[in-house]
């Protein structure tokens, strides 16, 4: 019943016994195929059904979704390790371990409906992305600065989390989430009830950069390694996106004031994340405001409050999972000595790679939700969902917001492919990079043309 | 599935014609992928998109004119869960979109021929998924469908103008999606709003009810405002003559002849028969718009020099006639406006390919570089001198028919609207005329320059050969449309009163 989680942890047991051994090159090696073991036995177990610890842990369709997914995620990040060049070889089997620390924490967490095994798997896996942040060579200061603001930013946000919680063990008086959805809707309309869901919210709004508690993300997504930061900018948004709307779905529909306050938090964490997004020069600088806007579309789908809108935010995040690897694959590529790669350095990229130049383009158009991509797909169903619950107002800021984003996801593809340079060294690409490369080429094209299947497993989980 | 048989005729053929007309060419353009050698590759383009167009005329032949139906219909279910269907059915506003489409597509292919000399797997791979989307725009019955093709159109055409295109490429090709996808995202989200009013996302479906006024409002404007960026309406005009200069021939001529019939006919489609009150409410400005748009288009195009921005500004005037005829809620004005459509597709395309020519030829679009042609490419300035005329509606072209037709509708609407409209006609004969004058006698001194060779002849001959058939004997063309424009003529007027 637990065996995704099971497999993860002794993928992190297996590697946290090589970090001991001498023998550090085979770490990579390893990782490959054990990743696709978690993978498929994730995908095998998205039927399984069960409770766990008297009720704190359980596990339905849901949490077995966002565990594949969040599997899928996390192998596609492992595979992408390949040329990694920023982390101490001395260090790798560590990196990897608490990769697989950090999925399982997210893993745990989707399957939590208890406040206190919520915040556990919530540090599990946000204290092995502190260890990681600061390993990337030939950096400075930078990756130190990342990694304490990370810890900061992470324990206030925890902090005002647990005071939320304590809000809402007082009106309900149990941890529980079952016990707590029979109480709570019946004091949402008081400040009390509000508030309490509102500051218990904040721990998922970091981990998802949503405005106010976005402010980590451009830094941290700067400072951390490339490898890193792709993992930082998509695995734990897919945990953090189930919880939020599983504590969304206790308000249910006497949500108003709630929705109220979210169609605010969307509205500007959107705005702010486009309007900045589109003078940055460095790529993961970039990558982190659209992430930040991206964080205002998916809770769209949340405070519509409605079955389509949460399925919506599952394909959403699922789909945002795989455009934001496809652009942060070709950056990891493109990177020299694992250096940042700012705009400039796209200069020519389709005559160099052209495979990389096309992948990064189906990515950005992808996030700017233009089709056939999946990012249309998602963002349409997200829009209707919102509209249909009557929130006309938010679907048009969403709809202003996506022509402004247009320019600078635009810029990245008009960096690789309208600007002439005269000197093109080619890019050389291995075997398992081009494949890497098709496969979010596919997976982007396919979620945007075949939507059906996909949406109507989400839609029986929610 | 029931209700669609109230306003579509199912295929009868033993094969879905029109998923093939569509999706031909993305598979020609698929194949393209895993060849190698400029040449092969050339030639699979040209071949696909060669079959096509005898596909099309099956259409065509098919094609009942009796009916105000949609016919050719497919239906299969694409998004149940949101009731979003693949629909496709054709009517006569749209079928001789998708001739002019299909015919230009090889046209195109041809022209770039030798004027392109990089990258030409990925140009040809653009061209061929430009056609399909083109396509499958006029095809759609579906709302998402249509809005799929439609900004699915954008990216191929973005690169034509930002890997092929000239000097300014970058703003311009920049400036082009932009502005197109500003406008689209509004047309989304009056899309949905229809949506969440009737629950489909059934283009039929959805036309001709009883909304509110304040609805239609709303979903006019936001409508309009996605059409009037592509038509160009006048102020939303300035991506044109960017873009067209910029891009490269077989762009400008996709640009101007199918790219802008997907404004007006946005108009048709859905503005008047989806909120018809709104449309009525808004003609005034619309047809003001309009007007100012022909001689606005017209003065500029008389101080114009560079050869391609004036054919861009012209397409502005042009494109103006169409949008009269549209609000001018005859149907005489919309038999017209459909008509200028294609008209302007034929010769704006054809202007295009003539600038194209002669470029590769003085790799200048500048009216003095080019000057003086007539006794160096005698073959050449005919073709020209035909297109041009044909440009400012002489008596015996295309041209002539449709700006007849919409001036018969605009005046029986407006006789000032007709009279300024009748200014920028004779605007249009001044700049083309310039032109022409320029291009034949405008030099003294010889130069080396070929005439056309015969694959040049080959893809300007079809079109100089329906400029002249469509001016001499238009009936054909006006009695497949008839009937749909006479149908949603006194749909609308039931909807009016």
């Amino acid at each position: 019943m637990i065996l995704p989680e099971l497999s993860t942890l002794i993928f992190s047991i297996v590697f946290l016994f090589l970090s001991l051994g001498k023998k550090k090159d085979s770490a990579a090696l390893l990782a490959k195929p054990l990743s696709i073991i978690i993978l498929g036995i994730s995908l095998a177990g998205i039927l399984a059904n069960g409770e766990l610890f008297s009720g704190a842990y359980r596990i339905d369709l849901f949490s077995q979704i966002f565990k594949a997914v969040i599997a899928y995620g996390f192998c596609l990040v492992i595979f992408m390790l390949d040329r990694q060049n920023e982390i101490e070889e001395a260090y790798f089997p560590e990196y990897i371990m608490f990769l697989g620390f950090s999925a399982l924490g997210l893993m745990m967490l989707v399957s939590s409906v208890e406040l206190i095994s919520i915040v556990i798997a919530l540090e599990v896996s946000s204290y092995s992305l502190y260890v990681i942040i600061p390993l990337r060579k030939g950096q400075t200061t930078v990756q130190i600065e990342a990694s304490v603001k990370y810890l900061f930013f992470g324990a206030i946000s925890t902090g005002i989390m647990l005071f939320g919680m304590s809000y809402i063990y007082g009106i309900a008086k149990s941890t529980f989430l079952s016990d707590i959805l029979k109480v709570l809707p019946g004091v949402m309309n008081q400040p009390i009830g509000v508030f309490a869901l509102i500051l218990t919210l904040t721990g998922f709004f970091f981990k998802l950069s949503l405005f106010p508690m976005h402010f980590w993300a451009p830094d941290i997504y700067e400072g951390a390694s490339n490898t890193t930061t792709t993992f930082i900018a998509t695995v734990p948004k897919i945990g953090a996106a189930a919880l939020l709307i599983r504590m969304t779905m206790l308000a249910s529909a006497s949500g108003a004031q709630l929705v109220n306050i979210l169609i605010v938090l969307a509205a500007v964490s959107m705005t702010l994340g486009n309007l900045v997004g589109l003078v940055q020069k460095d790529i993961k600088r970039l990558l982190a405001y659209s992430g930040i806007a991206h964080a205002g579309y998916l809770l769209m789908g949340v405070l519509a409050l409605s079955k389509d809108g949460y399925a919506a935010a599952i394909y959403y995040i699922t789909i945002y999972l795989f455009m934001n690897l496809a652009c942060f694959y070709v950056l990891v590529l493109l990177s020299k000595d694992g250096k940042n790669v700012v705009l400039d350095d796209l200069v020519g990229l389709s005559r160099r790679a052209p495979l990389l130049a096309f992948t990064l383009a189906v990515g950005a158009f992808s996030l700017a939700g233009i089709p056939p991509t999946g990012g249309f797909t998602g963002k349409l169903f997200l829009f209707m969902s919102a509209f249909r619950e009557g929130h006309l107002a938010i679907v048009i800021i969403g709809a202003v917001n996506t022509a402004i984003s247009i320019f600078y996801y635009l810029n990245l593809v008009r960096m690789s492919y309208s600007k002439e340079v005269e000197s093109a060294d080619p890019i050389q690409l291995t075997f398992n990079e081009k494949a890497l490369c098709y496969i979010f080429i596919f997976l982007v094209l396919y979620m945007g043309i075949v939507p059906f299947g996909l949406l109507d497993i989400f839609r029986l989980a929610v | 599935m029931m209700a669609l048989h109230k306003y579509l005729i199912m295929n009868t053929l033993c094969y879905p014609i029109l998923s093939i007309v569509i999706f031909l060419p993305l598979a020609g353009a698929i194949l393209l992928l895993f060849m190698r050698g400029e040449r092969s590759i050339k030639m699979t383009a040209l071949i696909t998109s060669a079959i096509n167009f005898p596909l099309s005329l099956i259409i065509y032949s098919g094609f009942d004119i009796g009916t105000e139906k949609f016919q050719f219909g497919e239906f299969a279910p694409w998004i149940p869960a949101y009731n979003i269907n693949y629909v496709l059915g054709i009517d006569g506003i749209t079928i001789f979109l998708i001739l002019l489409t299909t015919l230009l597509a090889p046209l195109c292919i041809l022209c770039s021929w030798t004027a392109i000399e990089r990258r030409v797997k990925e140009f040809m791979f653009c061209i061929l998924i430009m056609e399909t989307a083109m396509i499958g725009v006029f095809c759609a019955l579906d709302f998402i469908l249509f809005y799929v093709f439609w900004e699915a159109m954008l990216i191929p055409m973005y690169l034509l103008i930002a890997i092929w295109g000239g000097p300014n490429k970058d703003y311009a090709s920049i400036k082009f999606f932009i502005y197109t996808l500003f406008g689209s995202v509004f047309l989304l989200v009056a899309i949905i709003a229809v949506y969440l009013t009737t629950g489909t996302f059934s283009i039929p479906d959805a036309m001709f009810r009883d909304y509110g006024f304040s609805f239609q409002l709303w979903v006019f404007l936001a409508f309009a405002i996605a059409f009037a960026i592509k038509v160009p309406m006048f102020p939303f005009h300035t991506w044109l003559p960017a873009a067209h200069t910029e891009a490269p021939t077989a762009g400008s001529v996709f640009l101007a002849s199918v790219l802008l019939k997907m404004g007006t006919y946005g108009f048709l489609r859905f503005c008047l028969p989806i909120t018809p009150k709104a449309s009525v409410f808004f003609g005034p400005y619309m047809i003001a718009l309009s007007v100012i748009g022909i001689i606005y288009g017209g003065f500029v195009c008389l101080s114009q020099t560079d050869m391609k921005k004036l054919i861009a500004y012209s397409s502005v005037a042009h494109m103006g006639f169409a949008t009269l005829g549209i609000f001018s809620f005859t149907v005489f004005g919309w038999e017209g406006a459909l008509l200028q459509m294609l008209n302007h597709g034929v010769t704006t395309g054809a202007l295009f390919l003539c600038v194209g020519i002669v470029y590769e030829r003085t790799h200048s679009r500048e009216i003095y570089d080019n000057a003086g042609l007539g006794k160096i490419m005698p073959a050449y300035v005919g073709f020209f001198g035909l297109f041009s005329i044909s440009s400012f509606a002489f008596p015996g072209t295309n041209n002539f028919v449709g700006e007849l037709y919409v001036l018969i509708g605009i005046f029986s609407q407006s006789k000032l609207a007709g009279f300024f409209s009748i200014v920028g006609a004779l605007l249009a004969a001044a700049y083309m005329l310039r032109l022409l004058k320029q291009i034949v006698w405008g030099r003294e001194d010889k130069r080396e320059i070929a005439d056309m060779k015969a694959r040049e002849v080959i893809y300007l001959l079809p079109l100089a050969l329906f400029v002249v058939w469509m001016g001499l004997f238009p009936r054909p063309f006006v009695q497949v449309i008839e009937k749909t424009l006479m149908n949603l003529h006194s749909q609308m007027n039931i909807f009016l009163r």
